[in-house]
């Protein structure tokens, strides 16, 4: 039990940051997700069982159309995809969880990933229970917000048009910290490039797919220039 | 909400296996103790910037710029959150000023 409160407490600093984006970007789902008529129950169920923030944001407007679940599955992998990534990224860090691998696992979002992928635990802290802890307290705030969101928009009425622009807020801002990261910009811009044909070519419903195969096509074709370009 | 009960269940059911397929696929494929490809690392390297990309024109798909208002408060708020975000470095200011100027051009400026 002791090493445990040592743990939450190592791990609650390095959340503090996620907290307010969290609880900011949690709300406006709320709210969204209750000017579509889906009251805040629906908010927790999702934010509990999907738990992936950019995810529940295009889940909205999948609950706002026609049923269509195999879909909504193929949208889900594309834009969840990056967590492939991740996950090859944390092969060697998640070894020796144990039970708690299963969890940690679950929550590896953009946020918990970014942490837990740098920080290391303090000397005398469980290594497993730390990671375990930034894991459990970003998703605790992701439902706290969502709950709130959801609760505040059927108590206070108010103009919600432009929320949704939240969601292009958030991709943008991740879009500028990793052309910022990166020297060479050649992944970006094709990630943009064979979107934006795609969505010329296949209309504004059935781009999505004919982009991911495209942008991986093109990775394919041009692997060596491109790894030649990227390397740090 | 427009689906019933039993559709908007089975689309979280849904899109919460999706997202755990995700999340849990490269543990499964690259179990303890084996070498992962090396193209598969290359991919994990360069894709998570053309996915980022592609989302951002997937949240602007609906945006017509041969309409009114030719998308010009998309523009203008896009603009916003990339200033805020290169002047002050923080998500959060940048995510909530762009996402407020954007209300205010569409409730009050381009209605």
């Amino acid at each position: 039990m002791q090493q445990k409160t040592k743990a939450l407490k190592a791990a609650f600093p390095l959340t503090i940051p996620v907290m307010t984006g969290y609880l900011f970007l949690g709300m406006a789902f709320g709210i969204l997700m209750d000017s579509k008529g889906y009251h805040f129950g629906w908010s927790i169920l999702m934010s509990i069982f999907i738990y992936a923030g950019s995810m529940q944001f295009v889940a909205i407007n999948l609950l706002t159309v026609a049923f269509n679940p195999i879909n909504a599955f193929f949208i889900t992998i594309m834009v969840n995809a990056r967590h492939l990534f991740y996950g090859i990224s944390m092969l060697g860090k998640f070894r020796l969880t144990g039970k708690i691998k299963p969890y940690l696992i679950f929550g590896l979002t953009d946020e918990t990933f970014s942490i837990v992928c740098s920080a290391e635990a303090p000397e005398g802290v469980d290594r497993n229970w730390f990671m375990f802890f930034i894991t459990l307290l970003d998703q605790i705030y992701w439902v706290t917000g969502a709950a709130l969101g959801g609760i505040l928009g059927s108590v206070i009425s108010f103009n919600t048009k432009g929320i949704d622009f939240v969601m292009t807020a958030l991709f943008v801002v991740i879009f500028i910290n990793q052309w910022k990261s990166q020297k060479n910009h050649i992944s970006a811009i094709i990630g943009v490039a064979a979107s934006v044909l795609c969505l010329m070519l296949f209309g504004q419903s059935s781009f999505i797919i004919p982009s991911m195969i495209l942008i991986i096509l093109v990775f394919t074709a041009f692997k060596n220039p491109i790894e030649r370009g990227t390397e740090k | 909400m427009i689906l019933a009960l039993q559709q908007a269940l089975i689309l979280v059911a849904v899109i919460s296996l999706g997202t755990i397929l995700t999340r849990a696929l490269p543990f499964i494929l690259f179990p303890n103790n084996k070498e992962t490809p090396r193209f598969i690392l290359y991919l994990g390297n360069v894709i998570p910037y053309a996915a980022i990309g592609l989302l951002v024109v997937y949240c602007l798909k609906n945006v017509s710029i041969l309409a009114t208002p030719y998308g010009i408060p998309e523009g203008i708020a896009i603009f916003s959150v990339v200033i805020l975000h290169l002047w002050r470095n923080n998500t959060l200011i940048s995510i909530a000023g762009g996402t407020l100027i954007y209300m205010v051009l569409v409730q009050l400026v381009f209605v």
